[in-house]
């Protein structure tokens, strides 16, 4: 029963793997704007979390009451600095800005931290699992994960849809000029949206650090994960997003099965396979304005 | 005193100018109309006023002080809206969504959801409907509801009638008067002619960016106006 | 060849011109350069000398890729390392494994790259913008897993290159270094050539305003593929290059998304959109990674410090400082109008960038 067992894994993984994507999705929405340090950025909140409970002794999920706000800040001063400034330049500018950016901050945590591999530590909840049934047991930890996640797309979605600045990001995305005209400060809106994404990020990267060891490179393997959960859910839809993260988790427990060496192959394989027959992600946003 | 003063502004795309020293002036409660062919300037004119353009040369006063240089999220606590040519309603967002992200920087006034759906019932059965999938009728309707939503001093309503059917131009032209009851000043641009002249109290014609005719729709003659217009 | 038009009503003449004075003295420099580099094993370059300018060689021809996919398609990819490895793979499949030699098998990894370029290119294109780098990078990911599993090529392990087995290190360094010399000239070349051919003049539509490329007629994916393909064969080159030098072909070394890194970083460094741009680019490039490459990550972290400052305040590169923002010209690909009359700057409306980003 160790497949049923990939396939429960795999979709509670998929919680994590939303929560990267949420903040990915959230950029590109509100300013077009793909982030390639994304990963990067939750690997430096992964950090921040490991270096706080070495030093502090916070309790490992305790660490997300400083996380949070440090990455929205850095969300929001990088936005309002670097990346405005991108914006306003020639086409290429912000994917370059931003490959950049993940270059530096990755080469700056390998001379922080080395190459090493770190993670945080949980003690006993590492291994604790409920047992459903005698085959099948589901891990507390990826449970939390996966609760998590499903509150924050709950909590984002809301935020777009009912409240006021939520609305005013939305008709950004729609058209920012016809919204600086509803008296809507589009810099301030991309600085907010950065802020947030880079919040839940934070998130995301504790829980990257608790759950694996993590050193300076892997952030790449998280941003692809983040892209192709976007891609797979459709893109501008935040509940999509979440099965996208859930088809690629159980892509990747069942995959390290399948192909040891090469845990990512059958992710990446199924992103292929989805983008060839359903360009358009699962869940299609219906409006093309 | 005039609430609105533009002050012989020049205004270029680029290389290519589109506005040559026009100066006009609006008081309190006053409606204008800009009349004038296309390419001739007025929607420039509008977008200048609003923000979106930013004159060479010139200056534009809102209330006595210039706000040249303010970008347009600005204007809109000062109290100016423009309902922008082709009606730029938020596609993915339903009528009301888009007329509550109007209220966006709302400053206090009569209007709210209620006052804008009682003046425009058409919306009131749209609310709920994807502004994408809405009418033209429907959209410059919820477009101007839009504007009104931040209870402006000023409103600016680019070509109104563009692309609708005449029936429902004249619907929404019979709403302007609810407007202006309220104190709001209109400027109004308008390729119809016959429209603006029967909302406006006073008429100034474009032509090729500069004014050519000003005037009261009363002392104005038909012959007068076709020449402005066509310049010939 | 220059075409005059006249202008009646000022008195001017306008001329439009391709070649100038400068891309001629451009074009006798490099015939020289070419020449002189030819020579020197010969002469007075050393093994080490050809060995460092093959690696520099290496350089120029993923700069100048990679500067024709996002300098003049508007493409930016981030999955390069694909090319560089399926040509390196390539090279050692077909001389080694197939036994066809070194010269076949070096026309045959070209191939290879070419065909696995044009069918990936049905998935990646489908995509567009930051999500067409990172799909490109998947793209890249996928070959290079899926490389690791094939026992014949060493799987995980790599397998050496054994075509230059019984020839002297000398004659073989020299050999490489030619081949890497007349690499260069040839992906210099095709590039140039390709872009002042019709397709050329059709990149740079679609590049600045796709959407208007489209309703003139031009054919915006066709040329977009036929930009993929040609660089993703250059790519190719330059990892057969890298199979020659290394004589061993490591799946995690031809593979890493280093190399597209350094053809950014080179491409930026240079200035984006120029022939001569990724040349120059590549030689500070190569200088920057000798001289100051031994400080470890911090030599990263300041190529990117400087590859962001160069993006947002120097857009042209060293190439557009030097030229003078374009003035001068080695290499023209594009027609210049000379005139009396002021040059109109084509700015378009405050918000011209606007809709092509979705």
């Amino acid at each position: 029963m160790e497949w049923a067992n990939a396939v429960v894994q795999g979709l509670l993984l998929g919680g994590l793997y939303a929560l990267l994507a949420a903040g990915l999705s959230l950029m590109f929405g509100v300013m077009r704007l793909v982030n390639l340090a994304h990963g990067a950025l939750a690997i430096v909140a992964a950090y921040l979390g490991y270096v706080l409970v070495q030093n502090t002794g916070l309790p490992p999920f305790a660490t997300i009451i400083v996380v949070i706000p440090v990455m929205a800040a850095l969300g929001w001063v990088l936005q309002s600095t670097l990346l405005n400034t991108a914006l306003n330049k020639q086409a290429l500018a912000p994917i370059l800005v931003t490959f950049g950016l993940a270059v530096i901050l990755q080469n700056l945590m390998l001379q922080l931290f080395t190459a090493d591999y770190r993670s945080i530590q949980v003690g006993d909840l590492a291994g604790a699992s409920i047992q459903i049934t005698p085959e099948i047991a589901i891990g507390v930890f990826p449970l939390i994960t996966f609760i998590v996640g499903v509150i924050v797309i709950a909590a984002l979605q809301q935020y777009l849809a009912r409240t006021k600045t939520g609305r005013a990001m939305r008709a950004t995305s729609d058209d920012r000029e016809a919204a600086t005209l509803m008296g809507i400060d589009n810099k301030r809106i991309y600085a907010l949206a950065t802020a947030i994404a880079l919040a839940i990020v934070g998130v995301a990267g504790i829980f990257i650090g608790i759950k694996t060891q993590f050193n300076a490179y892997s952030g790449d393997t998280y941003l692809i994960f983040a892209f192709e959960a976007v891609i797979i859910g459709g893109l501008g839809s935040l509940w999509g997003t979440l099965a996208g993260g859930m088809i690629l988790g159980v892509a990747t427990t069942v995959g390290a099965q399948l192909f040891p060496s090469s845990g990512t192959l059958l992710a990446d394989l199924v992103f292929l396979a989805i983008l060839a027959f359903l360009p358009t992600g699962l869940f299609p946003k219906v409006v093309n304005g | 005193m005039a609430l609105l003063e533009v002050e012989s502004i020049d205004v270029f795309y680029g290389d290519f100018q589109a506005i040559y020293g026009i100066s006009l002036s609006v008081d309190e409660g006053e409606t204008l109309a800009v009349i004038g062919a296309n390419g001739a300037g007025k929607s420039t004119l509008l977008k200048t006023i609003a923000g979106l353009s930013r004159p060479s040369a010139g200056d534009v006063r809102f209330d006595g002080t210039s706000i040249a240089t303010l970008p347009p999220h600005k204007r809109v606590p000062l109290g100016i809206a423009l309902t922008p040519e082709g009606r730029r309603m938020f596609p993915s967002m339903t009528i009301e969504e888009n007329l509550l992200v109007g209220a966006h920087k709302s400053r206090p006034g009569p209007w709210n959801l209620e006052s804008v759906y009682a003046t425009f019932p058409l919306l009131s059965d749209r609310r709920s409907r994807l502004a994408n999938n809405a009418s033209g009728g429907e959209q410059q309707a919820a477009a101007i509801g839009r504007a009104l939503m931040c209870n402006p001093r000023l409103l600016l309503l680019d070509e109104v009638s563009l692309g609708l059917a005449p029936v429902v131009v004249e619907q929404i032209y019979a709403s302007l008067p609810t407007i202006t009851a309220q104190g709001t000043t209109v400027l109004v641009v308008e390729q119809d002619v016959m429209h603006a002249l029967r909302v406006a109290d006073r008429v100034q014609c474009l032509l090729e960016g500069r004014t050519v005719l000003e005037g009261t729709p009363a002392e104005l003659t038909r012959d007068q106006i076709a020449t402005a217009y066509f310049g010939i | 060849m220059s075409l005059a038009l006249s202008d009646n009503t000022a008195g001017h003449r306008a001329q439009v011109h391709r070649s100038t004075r400068a891309s001629l003295v451009g074009l006798v420099v490099a015939v020289i350069v070419v020449v002189s580099l030819a020579y020197g094993p010969f002469a007075f370059l050393t093994k080490g000398n050809q060995q460092n300018l093959t690696t520099l060689f290496i350089y120029i021809i993923l700069g100048t890729m990679w500067n024709l996919l996002a300098g003049y398609a508007g493409m930016v990819s981030i999955g390069q390392q694909a090319f560089i490895g399926i040509g390196a793979y390539g090279i050692v499949y077909a001389s080694d494994i197939l036994g066809l030699g070194l010269w076949i098998g070096l026309a045959l990894a070209l191939v290879i790259s070419g065909i696995v370029a044009y069918l990936v290119s049905f998935l990646a294109f489908r995509l567009s913008g930051g999500y067409f780098a990172i799909g490109t990078w998947v793209i890249a990911e996928v070959i290079y897993l899926l490389t690791t599993q094939i026992n014949t090529l060493g799987a995980g392990a790599g397998i050496s290159f054994t075509a230059f087995r019984g020839y002297k290190p000398e004659i073989r360094i020299a050999v490489v270094y030619w081949i890497a010399l007349a690499a260069v000239v040839v992906a210099v070349a095709v590039t140039y050539l390709l872009l002042r051919s019709r397709l050329g003049a059709g990149f740079t539509a679609v590049r600045d305003d796709a959407t208007a490329a489209a309703t003139l007629g031009v054919n915006v994916t066709r040329s977009r593929r036929i930009a993929w393909v040609v660089a993703a064969m250059g790519c190719g080159l330059a990892g057969t290059l890298l199979a020659m030098t290394t004589l061993n072909v490591q799946p995690g070394s031809v593979f890493k998304i280093q190399w597209t890194a350094f053809m950014i970083f080179i491409v930026i460094i240079g200035g984006v959109g120029t022939i001569e741009g990724p040349i120059i680019g590549a030689i500070v490039f190569y200088a920057l990674e000798r001289y100051i490459g031994d400080v470890g990550f911090w030599y990263l972290v300041i190529l990117g410090i400087i590859a962001i400052a160069m993006v947002l305040f120097l857009p042209k590169g060293l190439w557009g400082l030097i030229s003078g923002n374009g003035r001068l010209r080695l290499f023209p690909t594009g027609y210049r109008l000379t005139s009396p009359l002021p040059t109109p700057i084509a700015n378009g409306t405050p918000d011209s960038r606007e809709g092509e980003s979705s």
